[in-house]
């Protein structure tokens, strides 16, 4: 039982300090992402669906060679999502028409400033790096998939065919690359200019510099500047964002607020709701209690009012008796040993006496 | 030691031969999985990572609240007349947390891993540590609230006094922990809110979740009584005639809580201005779960009561149960990826549907034999006095 109840309250302890670190995540304070930090323009409008990018990237990240191999322009045909064997993919989504050429769209791990995955995952598994590429760590993860299930834009991808050491696999925005100076390799590999690597907001100076050169050519809009908290890949493009398989309308408030929020309550649940339970315990005894004091008061007014009626009753009856036996000596001769009572009717005919 | 001696048990019944074969077949099924991979057994891919088998993990606690529902009301409230389903209660809601850990085990990648959260690196910004934080300690919680089953089982007085002294603190503990879970179950579904169909998808659907498990754990008691009843018959503690008005009297129960489940999801859809959703197909279904699965029951459970109708209450709890199942599934797969053409949608796999129906019996074949063995649905003779 000892050991029992010191796990007991070793669980609680646990349990709070959980809370309080989730009340802590709730800060109010609103993080506008780090100073600096780096990230992805790409231009839908200069893309000429070439795939070198995806072709750097399964390269740069020992994947097999793509599928199918670059040049089948039946790839266009249907759209492809990322997978564990493509961390990248490119899509058309409008056909070339008369002189107006087809508009396609890369995909990859958006790398949010406040990334979903990292919040939804229950063992910190994920890091938005100051330079901005979100890591994932392999060591620690689960396979709980919430990441993949929470994501907004469907970029991460799970090795589901890996019986025993499936991992989450996506875009890593070339983090050891960076780290050496180097760009990210797509960006390196684009013949067009498609994909910029730079400071983030020198990206989105460039990119509002373009979009207001060219009215014509683009949406007045750069996706990822503000949606969901804002990404550091970047996109601008002729068609509208769900034209190209993009959220549509999509919150600019980070999606990990939604969370946050209610989950901050529950330490406000622990310091309250067993308090709580135990005053509805406490108004339960207490009714029972009453009850029963109740009980016990009418049973002892019962007895007494029994034990003084008994008592009349014996005293009656004594009474009557007496009387009754007065009648009977009245009519005989004298009584040959008087109750006591007897004698105390004689006692003032003594005194007289 | 108690019934055993009583009864015989016969091995070859109609339930055991098809129990047994069931319990075989899904076994062989779990065993592929965890041999071949997710991908093998089920059909979840990188836009659907979870499933029906997430699906029944919210149905699998959802109604396993009659543990937390009847010892609140008996212990709490100070409702003793439905002391005698306490135990049947507390050990079906084991069972289904049992289930839910089971199922978890089956749909990790690497479910070796699975105290990784709590050990190795923490990651308390996310709903599903709360989770299972929550389950882990409300599971020793259950284990400790029926230990006294297992004492009473071994004779062992002075132990089996002990952890009944704590009983309050236990069901105190319970409901609180089950209030932060069940509601937080809902919570996983709030960083999706593009994903979800907006009907399903609500800031309130933490509220919706708890509310629903207590109606759902009310009708599984009702359901509990009435399969105790029948497999056990006179060997049940509780008479015929107490159990029909226990039934009726959770019937009220029920009614009550699926009409502030109802009025919940009413407010949801004027606050959100949801209402242009009900003239799609979506709002078709939507309809069908709420209005067919939750105010039909809600009403059917009041008119038993008022007609003192036990049979009624019996069909309305199953009808709720099947409600909750139903509502479960939506959220967690069949509203989720609602923008998706049909072509891409998720549909289980026939390996998914075999692991859930084992993981039910086995569930089922448990508290059967549990209940034979171990005074559950009776008195031990040597603990009349206290029980």
């Amino acid at each position: 039982m000892g050991v029992s109840r010191r796990d007991f309250i070793k669980g609680v302890a646990i349990g709070s300090l959980a809370a309080a670190g989730t009340a802590k995540a709730n800060s109010v304070r609103r993080f506008k992402g780090y100073e600096d930090t780096t990230g992805l323009l790409y231009d839908s409008t200069l893309c000429i669906g070439c795939r070198q990018c995806e072709k750097a990237c399964n390269e740069v990240n020992d994947l097999p060679p793509v599928e199918p191999p670059i040049g089948d322009k039946s790839v266009f045909d249907h759209k492809r999502k990322v997978s564990d064997k493509q961390y990248t993919v490119v899509n058309r989504y409008k056909k070339a028409e008369g002189n107006k050429p087809p508009v396609f769209r890369k995909h990859q791990c958006m790398h949010c400033q406040e990334p979903t995955c990292a919040s939804v995952c229950f063992v910190s598994a994920f890091t938005k790096t100051p330079e901005g590429p979100v890591l994932y760590n392999p060591d620690v993860c689960v396979g709980c998939r919430y990441c993949v299930f929470a994501c907004p834009y469907y970029a991460i991808s799970y090795e589901f065919s890996d019986p025993f050491t499936p991992k989450v696999a996506r875009c890593t925005m070339c983090y050891p690359r960076i780290k050496k100076g180097l760009k990210p390799a797509c960006s390196e590999a684009c013949p067009t200019g498609a994909i910029q690597y730079g400071k983030r907001k020198d990206l989105l100076e460039l990119a509002r510099d373009r979009i207001r050169k060219n009215p014509g050519k683009y949406v007045h809009h750069i996706f990822g500047e503000n949606e969901y908290g804002g990404t550091s890949w970047l996109t601008i493009a002729g068609l509208p964002p769900e034209d190209l398989d993009l959220p549509k309308d999509p919150m600019y408030e980070p999606l990990p607020n939604l969370t946050t929020g209610f989950l901050s309550l529950a330490p406000i649940a622990a310091a309250t709701i067993p308090g709580l339970l135990a005053g509805f315990y406490a108004f339960t005894k207490r009714k029972e209690n009453l009850h029963k004091e109740e009980l016990s008061r009418k049973l002892k007014e019962t007895k007494k009012a029994m034990s003084i009626e008994m008592e009349e009753k014996l005293l009656k009856a004594g009474i009557e008796m007496k009387e009754a036996l007065d009648k009977v000596h009245d009519r005989g001769a004298a009584p040959p040993a008087a109750p006591s009572g007897a004698h105390g009717s004689e006692a003032p005919d003594d005194k007289r006496g | 030691m108690t019934s055993a001696g009583e009864h015989k048990i016969k091995l070859l019944t109609p339930f055991n031969i098809i129990s047994g074969l069931i319990l075989l077949f899904g076994g062989i099924i779990v065993l592929l999985r965890f041999a071949k991979g997710l991908g093998y057994a089920t059909n979840l891919n990188n836009t659907t990572a979870w499933g029906l088998w997430t699906g029944f993990k919210l149905v699998f606690v959802a109604l396993a609240a009659s543990g937390y529902t009847l010892t609140t009301a008996v212990y709490i409230f100070g409702m003793d007349e439905y002391h005698g389903l306490v135990r049947p209660a507390v050990l079906s809601g084991f069972l289904g947390y049992s289930l839910f850990i089971l199922i978890l085990i089956f749909d990790l990648g690497r479910p070796w891993r699975i105290y990784y959260p709590f050990f190795v690196q923490a990651g308390t910004t996310s709903a599903l540590f709360e989770i299972g934080l929550c389950v882990g300690l409300y599971y020793t919680t259950q284990f400790l609230e029926l230990t006294p089953v297992g004492f009473e089982w071994l004779g062992w007085k002075r132990w089996r006094k002990i952890l009944k002294a704590a009983t309050v603190a236990f069901t105190i503990f319970g409901l609180f922990l089950s209030l932060l879970h069940q509601s937080t179950l809902g919570a996983l579904f709030l960083s999706v809110p593009g994903k979800l169909h907006p009907l399903w998808y609500s800031p309130y659907i933490p509220i919706h979740f708890f509310t629903s498990s207590a109606a759902g754990g009310i009708s599984m008691i009702i359901l509990i009584g009435l399969i105790s009843k029948r497999v056990f018959g006179h060997r049940m503690e509780v008479s015929k005639d107490k159990l029909d008005k226990l039934t009726i009297g959770l019937g009220k129960a029920g009614s009550l809580a699926l009409f502030i489940y109802f009025a919940l999801k009413v407010v949801d859809l004027a606050l959100g201005d949801k209402w242009h959703y009900l003239a799609t197909g979506w709002g078709a279904l939507y309809l069908t779960e709420v209005i067919g699965f939750v105010l039909l029951p809600c009403m059917v459970y009041a008119f038993g009561y008022r007609e003192r109708n036990a049979t009624l209450i019996r069909y309305t709890a199953l009808w709720t149960v099947l409600g909750i199942i139903f509502n479960r599934l939506n959220v967690a797969v069949v509203a989720y990826n609602w923008k998706f053409p049909v072509n891409e949608r998720y549909f289980p796999s026939w390996m998914e549907y075999v692991v859930v129906v084992f993981l039910i019996t086995l569930g089922l074949v448990i508290f059967r034999y549990v209940s034979e063995f171990f005074p559950i649905i009776r008195h031990h003779p040597d603990f009349e006095e206290s029980h």
